[in-house]
């Protein structure tokens, strides 16, 4: 059955008060948030949504992020629907919940104002925060812009609550790059979301008293979770993750899909995002808000008959390994772009991604990494121009002089 | 006690328990064991209500106290809380 | 105020067993006894959440469950945060009409490595914002299950294997932290202090910690066999000793107001009766270095600490 596309007011939002609107409008029954910069406008906006009257969520207003998120997992076993939005620091702080919480399989939705960690002490961004993340078994989503941003955490509701999935999920923006700029965001009627994300849908488990009951800490039907679970069985439940993580590409894909049939707003297939890739010889890959600005360079490369085009990664958990290989497989040369570093490691994350990805891809392209970015170093079109004229001399010389480089860096 | 170990496909998410803990029994791990001396005991339930296992069963039918040698691990707590001395700890 | 809940023992023992038989604490587990007495004060529908420790280890050794009420663990220092998400949660499900019963009753149980240390802050936070639940800290004063180190909780003097008895240093230096005192300081409607040596007193303390709206705090002392080294034969009577020398009295505080338990409060109206604290020490491991000649003005420090601080406590509830 097709939808038609939904009638959509335009609003002046910045990147988290889109994701404050878009919570709002989510019926979300419980969120528990600490306050951290750049992250801060979402708890104050939905603050004001809950003391006007105008949600009906439980907003609690915890001593700590270590707190957010236990709440919010803890309120999620209980089996409503729960949001948190934090960054940087304040992730960090989240770590060891992080992996309990996907561990519990509990559903709950985060957004990640990603911001650089100390020291020392930055507040821009860069995306080491949720980068150090990307193993706690969230799925991971990043996006360009404020409309995405809208846009991702109406779906990721769906995402994580679906009972084939039942993981975790975080949506990722860049600090004030777009956590704090004005744009014009197209926003759904309230009852369309509302019908969109549905109410959260609890699968049947069985307990120890051999009843099927409903995965959720009730009276009735009691169940216990968060055991202790050693070498007998702790690597089948790990197995069980991994399992439900490959489940939800798909998921993701036709989640985004459905959106995308309701505002007429795709972000490529949901998982990947290519920008003027058909005929490419040349590409770079990054994530969030720097593709804007790489596709503007793009375009002025192409305008002078450059074959060059752009990948943006929307989902980095699941990682689209399919995905990234067939939509590169007629690129020659590729330039991975990390906003973060794992020192000591032979290129950034993505870089190491990508390029093991590729490694079996019957082309073999060439790959250089150029690590960027860090604590919101600025990343104009001038240094995106200098990384796709590597690129051009790669595909000449078929040769990649040095593959990891910093770029932006004062020598 | 171990059938054929399930595999992940099988297992519940999540780690959720899907034995009760009395199908564990705990007997094997005493040394010594309560023994109950009817005639001395006034039903206090002291030994019941102080007893770390469940150990100490009340049986309102009958009227009398009876300990469940499948779970008592044999600390001797109930022996030592008796008002009454009516039990006695005795080596397996 | 509350109505007052009268009940005999057989009318405990007709009741259901929440922790159940099978679990996997040691012989003579004081926090076991605990558990089960708490668990007898339920009201009604209940939802309960431990924090890593002993008892959240031995409750729920995959894929077996000591449980037969809905429990989570999720980590060490966050149990009052995790009873906090399931308040919020059972809030706005009653809300929205989504909740099937009337109300129900969050316990959330930790030990005192879980309270006085790493989960003071997740406590501390959910105290002031006031949920509705009862915190029980069921203090067997040190890190038991990790294999006995100190914790806020550990007596002055006492042995563990972080506060060793040293040639130089006899245990542990510092005293144990007055943490009731620091939950009363919350003011928070209910808080109070339990032995399971007089499990009518911590049945019936129970019962109003989950009656009272707002957050409750029930210190329960929890005597370890393997970690006092003692017999295990002993523990509810060194709980008892514990209170008849006054190194944990009983006493609660309702909505500010300090009241002495009836097992302290005969202490206070006949201090004869307060025994010397020799008595409770004497027949713990970890107290056994003290009664060498060159350690025993250890025991008069703890003498005077217990001394001290009980005539505090008098002070505050008028009876001094």
């Amino acid at each position: 059955m097709k939808m038609a596309i939904a009638k959509q007011e335009v609003r002046a939002l910045s990147g988290d008060e889109a994701v404050a609107y878009a919570v709002k409008q989510s019926d979300v029954d419980v969120v528990a948030a600490y306050p951290i910069t750049p992250q801060t406008i979402i708890v104050e906006r939905f603050s004001e949504y809950v003391h006007n009257g105008e949600v009906d969520t439980e907003f609690i207003c915890v001593e700590s992020e270590h707190s957010a998120l236990t709440a919010c997992l803890a309120a999620s076993a209980t089996g409503v629907r729960t949001f948190t939005a934090s960054g940087s620091a304040g992730l960090a702080l989240m770590h060891e919940i992080l992996y309990v919480t996907s561990g519990c399989r509990a559903p709950v939705v985060m957004a990640i104002v990603n911001r650089a960690l100390s020291a020392p002490i930055n507040i821009h961004c860069d995306h080491a925060d949720s980068m150090v993340e990307r193993d706690a078994g969230w799925i991971q989503i990043y996006v360009e812009n404020s409309q995405e941003t809208y846009d991702s955490v109406i779906q990721a509701f769906r995402i994580a609550e679906d009972p084939d999935i039942l993981l975790p999920t975080m949506v990722m923006l860049d600090a004030f790059v777009i956590s704090h700029t004005l744009e014009s965001v197209k926003v759904l009627p309230d009852d369309i979301v509302r019908k969109f994300v549905g109410t959260r849908q609890i699968p049947l488990v069985k307990n120890h008293e051999g009843k099927l009951v409903p995965f959720k800490l009730d009276p009735e039907n009691p169940v216990t979770m968060g055991p202790l679970d050693l070498y007998d069985y702790y690597f089948e439940h790990k197995r069980q993750q991994e399992d439900a993580m490959q489940r939800a590409s798909q998921k993701i894909k036709q989640i985004h899909d459905e959106y995308g049939e309701i505002t007429g707003r795709r972000y490529g297939n949901g998982l990947i995002n290519p920008y003027r890739l058909e005929d490419a010889e040349i590409a770079a890959i990054c994530l969030g808000s720097t593709a804007g600005t790489a596709k503007t360079v793009v375009d002025q490369l192409r305008a002078k008959g450059v074959k060059a085009g752009l990948l943006r990664l929307r989902a980095y958990r699941p990682f689209p390994a399919q995905d990234v290989t067939k939509v590169l497989e007629n690129v020659k040369a590729i330039a991975v772009m990390d906003r973060s570093h794992s020192f000591g490691a032979y290129g950034g994350p993505v870089f190491h991604e990508v390029r093991h990805t590729l490694y079996d891809a019957a082309t073999h392209p060439q790959i250089v990494n150029y690590v960027y970015g860090l604590g919101g170093r600025d990343m104009p079109q001038t240094l995106i121009h200098e990384i796709y004229k590597e690129l051009q001399k790669i595909l000449e010389t078929k040769r990649v002089k040095k593959p990891v480089r910093f770029i932006g860096v004062r020598e | 006690m171990t059938a054929k170990q399930k595999g992940w496909k099988e297992l519940p998410i999540a780690g959720l328990c899907w034995k009760p803990s009395t199908e564990y029994f705990t007997g094997d791990w005493r040394t010594f064991k309560p023994m109950l001396d009817e005639e001395k005991c006034t039903k206090c339930l002291i030994c019941y209500i102080d007893c770390p296992d469940v150990a100490v069963k009340w049986k309102p039918e009958d009227e009398k106290i009876e300990f469940d040698y499948n779970f008592c691990k044999g600390c001797g707590i109930c022996a030592n809380v008796c008002p009454s001395e009516a039990i006695k700890m005795v080596l397996e | 105020m509350m109505s007052e809940w009268k009940f005999t023992i057989k009318d405990l023992a007709e009741k259901p067993e929440l922790l159940m038989a099978g679990h996997r604490a040691c012989a003579g587990c004081g926090p076991a006894v605990v558990y089960r007495q708490i668990l007898k004060a339920a009201r009604g529908p209940i939802i309960a959440t431990n924090a890593t420790g002993c008892m959240e280890v031995v409750s729920t050794i995959y894929p077996y469950t000591a449980w037969s009420i809905p429990w989570i663990h999720t980590a060490f220092e966050n149990v009052a945060a995790n009873a906090a998400g399931i308040e919020a949660a059972l809030k706005v499900m009653k809300k929205k009409g989504k909740l099937k019963h009337d109300h129900v009753d969050v316990i959330a149980f930790a030990g005192d490595g879980g309270t006085y240390d790493i989960g003071l802050q997740a406590l501390s936070g959910a105290a002031e914002r006031g949920h509705d639940f009862l915190y029980v800290l069921y203090d067997n004063e040190a890190y038991m299950n990790t294999g006995i180190q100190r914790s806020g909780g550990t007596p002055h003097g006492a042995w563990t294997t972080t506060s060793p008895a040293g040639r130089v240093i006899p245990g542990k230096l510092r005293y144990k932290k007055p943490i009731t005192e620091i939950m009363v300081a919350h003011d928070i409607p209910y808080v109070a202090t339990a032995s399971p040596s007089h499990w009518k007193d911590l049945i019936k303390k129970t019962r109003k910690g989950l009656e009272v709206e707002g957050t409750a705090f029930l210190h329960v002392l929890a005597p370890c066999p393997r970690g006092w080294r003692y017999d295990t034969s002993k523990t509810i009577e060194l709980a008892h000793l514990a209170v008849q020398t006054c190194v944990f009295p009983l006493w609660e505080v309702v909505d500010g107001e300090y009241a002495l338990s009836a097992p302290s409060k005969v202490i206070a109206l006949r201090p004869e009766r307060k025994k010397p604290i020799r008595e409770y020490l004497k027949g713990q491991g970890r107290f056994r270095h003290l009664f060498k000649p060159e350690f025993e003005s250890v025991i008069d420090d703890l003498q005077n600490i217990v001394d001290k601080r009980w005539r505090r406590l008098l002070k505050k509830c008028g009876m001094d």
